[in-house]
Formats: C-alpha cells, structure tokens, sequence
C-alpha cells in the first residue's frame, strides 16, 4: 500500500505542475488553450536539444525550455489570442484557434524532431529501496522539485505585483481595468507564464517520460481532466485535480489490474457522476 | 583584316550555334528519354501522425527512399515498358474511417497496389472497399481472417506475432530457463489480440502464465503504478505484447528500477537509438524481433539502403529494415508478370510460383508464405531475427523463418 500511495502522491505532483498552465489561462482569458500539451512537448524536445544532443547542464536546458515557450506564449497571446478575442465576440473562435495551434505545433514538432521517442540521460542515477517503497531517485527529485515549483508559483502569485494583477484580472477583467491593471500587458504576462509552465515541465520530466512529437494531445486531455475535477481556472482546483487523478490511477491500477484496463473507465464513470453532482468541480470558478 | 575577324566571329557564332544545338539534342535526349518512361503508382495508407506516427513513417520513408534510387537508376522495366514509381501516400491517422477514405481516394487515382494500414482496425476496414475496387493491399497487421480464404486482396507485410512469439518463448524456455511469464499491454486491439494469442501460445508450451489481464493506456507516461503489482509476481519473463517503439523504453526502465530482474521481450520491432536513449543500459538484454536485417544478414544494397535513407532523412529508423520489402515485393512480382499492372488477379496468380533474389539479405530469396498460417501465400517473406540488445545495438539471437 506504501508503494501505491507513494506512486500516486508522485503522479499528482507531476500531474498539478501540468494542469497549472492550463488553468492560469483559462481564469485570465476565458481560453481554452487545447494546445497546452503541444506546448509541453515543445518544451521538452528543448530540453533534449540542450541536455540530450548539446550535453549543457540540466539546469540550463530547463531554464531555456522555460524562456521559449514564455516568448511562444507571450507572441501567441499578442498575435494570435488578442486579435480573434477584439474581433470575435463568440467563445469558440478562441477553442477553435487554440485547436489550431496544436494541430499546427504537433505537425511543426514532427517535421523538426523526427517520429520517434526521445530521451535524455537520467539527472540523478540510483533506486531508493526499502521494505515497503521502491522509488528510483529521479522520480523523488521531479516531484520534489514539482512541489517546490508549485508552491513558488503560488506565492507569485499571491504576493507579487503581476500576482495581484492577474488575480484581479481573474476575477473582474472590468473593475481591473477600470482600476489602472493593464489588461493587455497581464493578460499576455499570464499567457507567456501559462506556457512557460508547460515548457518547464515538459523539460522536467523528459529525463523520466522522453518525449515524442504525438503525445501532445493526450497530454492535454489529461490537464483538462484534472482541471475538470478541481474546478476551471481555480490554481487550488488544478492541484487538488492532479493530486487525485495520481492517486485515483496509482489505486486503480494496483487494485483492479486483475478486471483489465479499468481504471480509467471507472475515473471516468465517477468523474461523469461527480460532475453531475458538482458541475464547477471541487473548488468551482470563485470569479465568474 | 576585316575578312579574318569576320571569319573569327563566324567560326564563334557556329561553334556557339553547334554548342548550343549538341547541348539541346543531348537534352532532349535525356529529357525525352526520361519522359518516355511510363509512371507506376503505388499507394501508401497509414498512420503518419500522432503517438503511432513512427509506425506509418518508416513505411513511407523506406518506400519513397526506395522509389528515388530505383528512379536514379533509370526506372523499372516491366514488360516491354520503364516505369518512374511515384509514391501516393495517406495519413489514416490511425482512424478506420480515414482509412477507407484513403483507401477510396487510392482507387480513384487508379492505383491497384497499397502498402497498409498498420494497424487492425484500419486493415479491417479497408477491405470492402480494396476487394470491390480491385487493389492488393499490403497491411502491418495481424488479424488472421484477412489472409485466410476467401480474402485474398490483403498480403502481410511482416511477421506476425502468432508466428515469432512461441519461436521466442520456446528459445527462452530451452536457453534461459524460462518457467513464469507476465504479459502486459496496451489497452488497444492490436496489443490485446497480440497479447491474447501470446498468452495462448505460452501456456501451449507449458509456461505458467503469471499475469495475463493487466493493460495501460496507450498515452502513459510513467509506467511505475502499471508495472510495480507484476514485479511482485516475480516473472521470469516479462512480454510487452504489441508495445510502440515509443513505450518500450519507458516500460523497461520502469520495471528496471523497479528491481525487476528477469528477462523482458516484445514480438514487435523497436528501434535502437529510442531504447538507447530512453533506457540506456537497463535496456540490455531486451529481446525482440528485430526487423529483418542485421549487420551479419545485410547485402551491400541494404547498406546503400540505409545509407541513402539517412542521407535524405537524416536518421535511419530500423523499423524500415522490415519496411522496405513491401515496395520491392510489388516490382519483382509486376516484373514476373507484367499483365499484373494493371488486373490484381493477375497478381493472385504469380504469387503461388514467384520467387526472385533478395536483394536486401544474403542467403535469401523474395517468396510469399503463409501455408501454414492462412492455408495461402498471403504474407511476405522476410527474415525473423530475433534480437538481443547491448549497448546500443541489437545482436542476433537466433534467425527464423515463417513457412
């Protein structure tokens, strides 16, 4: 039971980090940013470039995965979001757009990295092993450092000026403008950080997972599932949401293997009935 | 004076003139030449994108690497006629309605020979519309009813699981000691039906089968929670049924790191740059079938092959070691029976008696098979090697043959 419960605290703590971007620009700008998972990949195969191919220090790779996918972010809001946002009065302009991009990166990655599965070196070598929990030390360090992202992310977010300044946008885009935030300069700061997120832990966990140029949508599809559970555009939502999907499939799949591949099919029956019962997911939207 | 510059200059102006003319006839020549070849398609339906997209790839990288050099060469006689071959190609993405809809459009263009799907579902579903609009198709998949009468459009392109996996079991049983196995899988219908009948074939030979049920999602990442209850098992052997090259890696390390310590095979063709880098040397000792060349069975063409194909891809994939058959099965076939161009049922009847040399693997001959499997020649001859890998490299555990 140690060994499940370890392995679902480790996916939750991966699974969070993921869904963290996702939600941060769904509270900012209403999007639905279906190319979260591209972006993921993108910043992973960054990774790989500077790590795996280039051989510069992990750090360095992590730190560049971050910074080109908060340019990509930023340029994407300005160009892209902005512009079908001022002339589209219809919410799904902006899905569409967003499915676009990730059509448009997935095909962009295939061309530039090739079909196959990448990897990189392991950062830290050795199995942590005990009686009741076997965890390789890779694994620890990801999730301790997605913890520690986590929470400095949050007290970015709540003790910073841009913080403050995207919280107000989060919760009245009106009254924040009407108060001197500038909607567009935080709308793009918190894009180019949703994407930044992405980019970071694409880097992150390419020396655990690899990374190919096809996973982006599955990727995505996971985020939206845990940004479901705990409520769109709630930051707390979003972790709890990852906690309990890694615990739900670490559980699951110790529990049910004998039954086939259930796991997810019971996740998704209860996600339906939990739904049903709470629409807004755990913690809702508090703003709109 | 004047009367030499005049005669200088005329000299020139001809000179230039004949220059001029020699280089257009020479041309022409070549151009004409060149048109004059008759254009052969042949068409390609599969997955190009998304998480499966190495599958489909290496198949339209292998032929059109293929097609460029025969092209290079001058074309393909067959009959009386040279052919340019001009690969048609159709992203299914691993969808069996695209499928059809590529299989459709391919017999719109006239094109009576397809390489394709890679999946099931995909090679299932085109059947209706390449048996009724007369195309031989050459799918990477495994469903016996395909091949089996009365089907006779579809032609394997590989070895199927059901014929490597007791070859395997039964090596490992008799060299390493082989006494519990494991399977685990993707939870789609290509890994379960590969599992399904590994699972059969294992308990035939008398192997007690540890786990047989447990799956995952195709789009796992982490494969920790999915392996660590089948390490508790303790398996001799671990059989990742039907698994993408893109998750072998990953299921390796995993189970690796997990302590798990006995043998880890798979049915399915990997590549070793993807097991390198996403397990390194926890990947030792994985065996699998490992396309059909190594460097002990490679001819000089093979090489050239490869060579030419990472020139122009820029890394070589060794799925494709396996791949490039299907294109070259076509020509040698067309080439023995000419009329076969343009009536597939022509095709049907070459099949039985056709055999020419193999021009990718030494000691080898391009038959059709499949007696045994399908009670017809509905499958491709080509190499089973089965591999270990080490460091980098797959090495040749043993080579096999399907009859």
């Amino acid at each position: 039971m140690e060994q499940v419960i370890a392995n679902g605290l480790y996916l939750g703590a991966q699974y969070a980090l993921i869904a963290l971007g996702l939600t941060l620009i769904f509270a900012l700008m209403n999007v639905l940013n279906f190319a979260h998972g591209q972006m993921y990949v993108l910043g992973g195969f960054v990774t790989y470039t500077i790590y795996g191919q280039l051989k510069l220090p992990f750090v360095v790779a992590l730190i560049c995965s971050g910074v080109t996918l908060a340019i990509i972010g930023a340029l994407m809001e300005k160009f892209l979001f902005r512009t079908v946002i001022r002339r589209s009065k219809r919410e799904e302009s902006t899905m569409l757009l967003a499915a676009a991009t990730a059509f448009f990166l997935d095909a962009v990655m295939l061309l530039l990295f090739g079909e196959k599965q990448r990897g990189v070196p392991k950062i830290i070598s050795g199995v942590f092993i005990s009686e009741r929990v076997i965890l390789p030390y890779d694994r620890i360090l990801v999730g301790v450092v997605a913890i520690l992202m986590i929470a400095a992310f949050m007290v970015f977010m709540q003790y910073s000026r841009p913080g403050r300044a995207m919280r107000a946008l989060a919760q009245d885009r009106v009254a924040a403008q009407l108060m001197g935030v500038k909607v567009e300069r935080y709308s793009m700061i918190g894009f180019a950080l949703g994407a930044m997120l992405a980019g970071v832990v694409g880097g992150l966990l390419v020396s655990i997972t690899g990374v190919n140029s096809g996973i982006g949508g599955p990727i995505s599809i996971k985020a939206f599932l845990m940004v479901m559970i705990g409520g769109a555009g709630v930051v707390g939502g979003a972790i709890a949401g990852g906690f309990i999907l890694g615990m739900m499939e670490s559980v699951g799949l110790a529990t049910l293997r004998e039954y086939g591949d259930i796991t997810y099919l019971a996740i998704f029956a209860l996600l339906m009935i939990f739904l049903s019962i709470r629409p807004h997911g755990l913690m809702g939207k508090p703003w709109g | 004076m004047g009367s030499e510059m005049i005669n200088r200059r005329s000299t020139l102006k001809s000179l230039a003139l004949g220059a001029v003319s020699f280089l257009a006839i020479t041309a022409g020549g070549v151009l004409s030449a060149y048109a004059e070849n008759k254009e052969l398609k042949i068409g390609f339906v599969g997955v190009t994108s998304g998480p499966a997209a190495a599958w489909g790839t290496s198949n339209v990288r292998s032929m059109q690497t293929r097609a460029d050099w025969l092209n290079e060469k001058g074309g393909v006689k067959i009959g009386d006629d040279t052919y340019n071959i001009t690969i048609v190609t159709f992203d299914d993405q691993k969808d069996p309605k695209r499928a059809i809809a590529g299989m459709e459009k391919m017999a719109q263009e006239g094109i009576r020979y397809v390489v394709g799907p890679n999946v099931d579902d995909g090679a299932a579903a085109v059947r209706p519309v390449a048996e009724s609009k007369g195309i031989i198709y050459f799918p990477y998949a495994f469903p016996k009813a395909l091949y089996t009468p009365p089907a006779s459009n579809a032609i394997l392109g590989m070895v199927a699981n059901y014929q490597s996996g007791p070859a395997i079991y039964k090596y490992l049983k008799e060299n390493k000691g082989v006494k519990k196995v494991a399977f685990i899988a993707a939870n789609e219908s290509d890994p379960l039906s590969q599992r399904d009948s590994g699972v059969a074939a294992a308990k035939e030979l008398g192997l007690e089968v540890v786990a047989e049920k447990d799956t995952y999602q195709n789009d796992t990442r982490d494969f920790t929670p999915v392996l660590t209850p089948i390490v508790q098992l303790k398996p001799d052997l671990l059989v990742l049924s039907g698994v993408a090259p893109a998750n072998a890696p990953l299921l390796i390390r995993a189970a690796r790191e997990l302590g798990y310590e006995g043998l880890i095979s798979a049915e399915t063709a990997q590549d070793a740059t993807v097991l390198q880098e996403g397990a390194g040397e926890l990947a030792n000792g994985f065996i699998s079938v490992g396309g059909a060349s190594t460097p002990e069975i490679r001819t000089p063409v093979m090489e050239e092959f490869i060579d030419r194909y990472t020139k122009k891809y820029g890394e070589y994939n060794d799925e494709s070691n396996t791949k490039v058959y299907a294109l070259e099965y076509i020509i040698e076939t067309l080439k023995a029976n000419p009329k076969a161009i343009d009536d597939v049922e022509e095709f049907k009847k070459t099949v039985d008696a056709f055999s020419a040399p193999n021009p990718f693997a030494k000691d080898s001959t391009l038959k059709y098979v499949g007696m045994t499997s399908f009670g017809q020649k509905r499958q491709l001859s080509v190499p089973m090697v089965v591999t270990e890998f080490k460091d980098g490299e797959f090495q040749t555990l043993f080579i096999g043959e399907v009859d």
